[in-house]
């Protein structure tokens, strides 16, 4: 995810979180699943899902759309489960569906307007504009919790 | 260990790996001599481990090590032949001595610098223990060093040489030796090499090398691996016959060894021989027999033994740390560590599907005495016998973490200058190797707290009439499928108001708390406490107990004080004994699967109708054999419901806890009793409290398995949670 190369090529992976149009760095997804029921943890922050069984260890999931403070849509069949890998750990992010793969280069990325004010800027790496519709990079590794704030 | 693919690598990495294991021969030795062994073998086997450890470090050219452990084993020797007789100071020297040699072990594994300060002063101590004669014998090492080192075949040339021209014509001030040597199979099995050998005789003078091959079975005869020839040595030389023997010193016991001669031309027996065996002169007599094509040149002696050589390298390696250790020791094979670790986890998933297959099975609705079932049944037994053999490869006792301790409390009790005494228990109790790593740590900060705050100061405990030495005392046990262990002091337990007053002022609990006694032990294991008034060099840090504790429990273990004023203090740990499998009870609570540690539940209830009463608002207890329990509905405690459900005729598990407190736990109906592999939960998201770990139910969801006294003293009564809260606080600045 080097931000230096000109005119590196670069593939997104779109989706749906709440009827917006987001994208991560195809790189770091590691496999898309479908919707299972999550087996809940106690007391943890609303964005946790819970946990799911990933052909054997336990993943972890979280509600992309909570964790972006965007109204939660009942889950469905639809659903999905975005597998990414940050940093060796891998982490599921529950969204509305998946749309498509794009390929751009990184001169077509914009940085975000700096708007401090909104908490969810900060996870908007960038944003770039495919068939006249904006998208928003998620920056992954604000998107996904480090263990040491989260851990009580 | 070795992840080059270089050879010597390797085998350097089984040479740390060896050192290990004779350190703590050493250690374990050291210990016995010092408990008043009189036995020669403890001191035997001492020598030899240091000895050992020389050895290999000098056929890796770690000449630090070198350098320190043959003037240690110089000491130890005088010890052996009884002309020193350590006494406590001396023993402690030897401790200290031991404890450096570790340190440049790890030095020189990890090439990190070499502390040659310590290294020096520590020798002039145990060289004054010599007294005169002890300093000056710095150029052993160098002899030695060859020893080692070589394992080739140019000794060919060396022989030739030192043969060739007979030796006739020597001085007759020299001596003339026979010396017959016949190596036994277990001399290749340790990585010796006859050559070397012959190679050094030659160095001490005119030596002619002959080799006896009488008892060559024929070749379809013939074990590969055993050794058939011998060698017989005339040796003319000035040195005499102790400095011949040094050469066999690393041998001894491997070979049969006969020295003979000394003045005159002709043999002489005398009776000093150490491994001498009839059949030897006899033997010896006759002359090399030429016309054995194998003989016919003097490289024909040397290339026979080859053979075993050859076919012996592989269990030298593998074997040598413990033959040398522990003479006829149980055979024992070296495993990567890896390999064990992909076997535990198919074994879980074995576990896993089993599961699976037997509620498909169930739903399948077959009689249970379908021959499916009944197969079912033996399959089950089976997978349960194939884990517990897979656990008991990981399991090793705590032997050597014991003894990591014993260094502990050596080195800090002389840090702030008390007198400390270790005593151990229940060394030989296993417990998984990835507990045992973990668990170095916290134990050994919690030994260095007893040492420094648990114990009084020596002049202290004269004043109160206590020993002069105060006892750590380190036990291991398995107790209900945990392991148990202890670190005790005698010493004068909590100041139970001072640990108050010093939460109160770091703001960790409010003034006016009414604690009781437990809870303010507990107060030590707050993040940012510490009551040491001075902050020594080992500890009062202030980060201490509460990093004890946290990785006590991520260990899946708890901890608990127990003092007694004027006593001393333990705490206790209890750990899972593996980390891997768990005996389990699956439950259900509203709506959720939740797994619980079979052995804590003691038994199922239904409620009654006035089974439950309410102590105060929110606190209920439930009658139970004549006495009252607290009752603490899970769904709640866990935030998947609101209210608390104790409708007469819920279901109500009745859990003991470690110190033996009883709990009731409300849960909405009991599914099955199985066994769960642990899937641990990956630290690197939320951490939920009361949560120890993860399974995979046989429907392939995920159950979370609770740590019920974990759940209770987390968010159990009111104080409980004003603890919580402030630890939470804690640990968010």
């Amino acid at each position: 995810m080097s931000e230096q190369g000109q005119n590196k090529d670069l593939e997104l992976l779109t989706f749906r979180v709440a009827d917006q149009e987001y994208s991560l760095d195809i790189m770091s997804v590691r496999e898309i699943r479908g919707w299972t029921r999550t087996t809940p943890m106690p007391h943890a922050p609303d964005y946790m899902r819970g946990v799911i069984n990933l052909r054997g260890t336990v993943l972890p999931v979280m509600d992309l759309a909570r964790r972006l403070n965007l109204p939660s849509q009942e889950t469905n069949e639809r659903n999905v489960i975005i597998v990414v890998k940050l940093a060796g750990t891998l982490t599921g992010l529950l969204v509305d569906a998946v749309s498509d793969i794009v390929a751009i280069t990184e001169d077509d990325l914009q940085p975000p307007p700096d708007i401090s004010s909104d908490p969810q800027m900060s996870v908007v790496r960038s944003l770039t504009v495919i068939d006249d519709q904006m998208i928003r990079v998620l920056d992954l590794a604000a998107v996904v919790p480090v263990s040491s704030d989260e851990a009580a | 260990m070795s992840d080059q693919n270089d050879p010597m690598a390797e085998i350097r990495a089984s040479f740390f790996i060896e050192c290990e294991e004779l350190m703590e021969a050493l250690q374990d030795g050291l210990q016995e001599l010092d408990d008043g062994s009189e036995d020669p073998e403890t001191i035997n086997v001492v020598f030899r481990a240091v000895h050992s450890i020389k050895g290999g470090a000098g056929a890796f050219g770690l000449e630090a090590l070198v350098r320190f452990a043959h003037r240690y084993e110089t000491v130890l020797d005088e010890v052996r032949n009884g002309s020193l007789h350590p006494d406590s100071e001396a023993m402690k020297l030897f401790f200290l001595a031991a404890d450096h040699l570790s340190d440049l072990i790890r030095a020189c594994r990890d090439e990190t610098e070499i502390n040659e300060s310590t290294s020096d002063e520590l020798l002039e101590r145990l060289d004054a223990l010599l007294g005169e004669e002890g300093g000056a014998e710095e150029i052993a090492p160098e002899e030695f060093e060859v020893q080692g080192l070589s394992l080739s075949l140019d000794l060919d040339l060396d022989l030739d040489t030192a043969t060739g021209d007979d030796g006739g014509d020597e001085a007759e001030s020299t001596a003339l030796y026979t010396i017959r040597f016949k190596p036994e199979q277990e001399l290749f099995a340790t990585g010796n090499e006859p050559a070397m050998l012959l190679r050094n005789l030659c160095d001490l003078g005119e030596a002619r090398v002959r080799c006896a091959f009488g008892d060559l079975p024929s070749l379809q005869d013939l074990a590969p691996e055993t050794p058939y020839v011998e060698w017989i040595v005339e040796l003319r030389t000035d040195a005499a016959e102790p400095e011949i023997r040094d050469i066999f010193e690393f041998v001894d016991g491997l070979c049969e060894l006969e020295i003979t001669g000394g003045t005159s031309p002709l043999p002489e027996p005398q009776a000093e021989a150490e491994a001498a065996t009839e059949p030897a002169l006899p033997e010896a007599a006759p002359p090399p027999p030429e016309p054995d094509p194998v003989a016919t040149t003097d490289t024909g002696a040397t290339i026979l033994p080859m053979g075993p050589r050859d076919a012996a390298p592989e269990p030298a390696r593998e074997g040598e740390g413990e033959r040398k250790a522990t003479p006829a020791a149980k055979s024992v094979v070296r495993v990567d560590l890896e390999r064990i670790e992909r076997l535990v986890n198919l074994v879980g998933e074995l576990v896993i599907n089993q599961a699976m297959l037997s509620q498909s099975l169930d739903e399948a609705g077959l009689s249970p005495h379908s021959d499916a079932m009944n197969g079912l049944e033996e399959f089950q037994r089976l997978t349960r016998d194939i884990q517990d053999s897979v656990m008991m490869i990981r399991a090793q006792p705590v032997k050597s973490l014991f003894q990591r301790m014993s260094r502990i409390v050596r080195e800090s009790s002389a840090a702030v200058d008390k007198e400390v005494r270790l005593i151990t228990e229940g060394e030989a109790t296993e417990v998984d190797k990835t507990v045992i790593e973990r668990l170095a740590d916290p134990l050994t900060h919690m030994i260095r707290n007893a040492v420094d705050h648990g114990l009084e100061a020596t002049e202290r405990r004269e004043e109160i009439g206590k020993s002069r030495a105060g006892t750590v005392t380190l036990t291991a046990a398995h107790r209900s499928g945990r392991v148990i262990i202890e670190v005790a002091d005698d010493g004068a337990g909590i100041n139970r108001k001072r640990v108050q007053e010093i939460a109160v002022t770091k703001g960790l609990i409010p003034a006016d708390a009414q604690l009781s006694d437990g809870e303010i032990d507990n107060l030590l294991f707050l993040p940012g406490f510490s009551t040491a008034k001075q902050v020594s060099n080992l500890s009062g840090r202030g980060v201490g107990m509460d990093v004890v504790k946290t990785s006590i429990q991520s260990l899946g273990g708890r901890i608990t004080i127990n003092s007694e004023p004027g006593k001393g203090t333990t705490f206790s740990i209890s750990l899972p004994l593996t980390l891997a499998v768990l005996d389990g009870m699956v439950v259900n609570v509203a709506n959720e699967t939740l797994v619980l540690p079979l052995n804590v539940v003691v038994e199922t209830l239904s409620l009654g109708t006035d089974d439950v009463q309410m102590l105060r608002p929110g606190n209920y207890v439930v009658r139970w054999r004549g006495g009252f329990v607290p009752l603490y509905d899970l769904g709640v405690m866990l935030g998947y419901r609101s209210h608390r459900q104790t409708d007469p005729g819920s279901i109500v598990l009745l859990i003991v806890l470690e110190d033996g407190s009883r709990a009731a736990l409300v849960i909405d109906g009991i599914q099955d009793q199985r066994q769960v592999v642990i899937k641990g939960l990956d630290d690197s998201f939320y951490r939920a409290p009361g949560i120890a770990a993860a399974t995979i139910l046989g429907d392939g969801q995920i159950a979370l398995i609770l740590d019920p006294a974990d759940v209770i003293s987390g968010m159990g009564h009111i104080r409980g949670t004003d603890l919580m809260l402030s630890e939470r606080k804690i640990a968010n600045e």
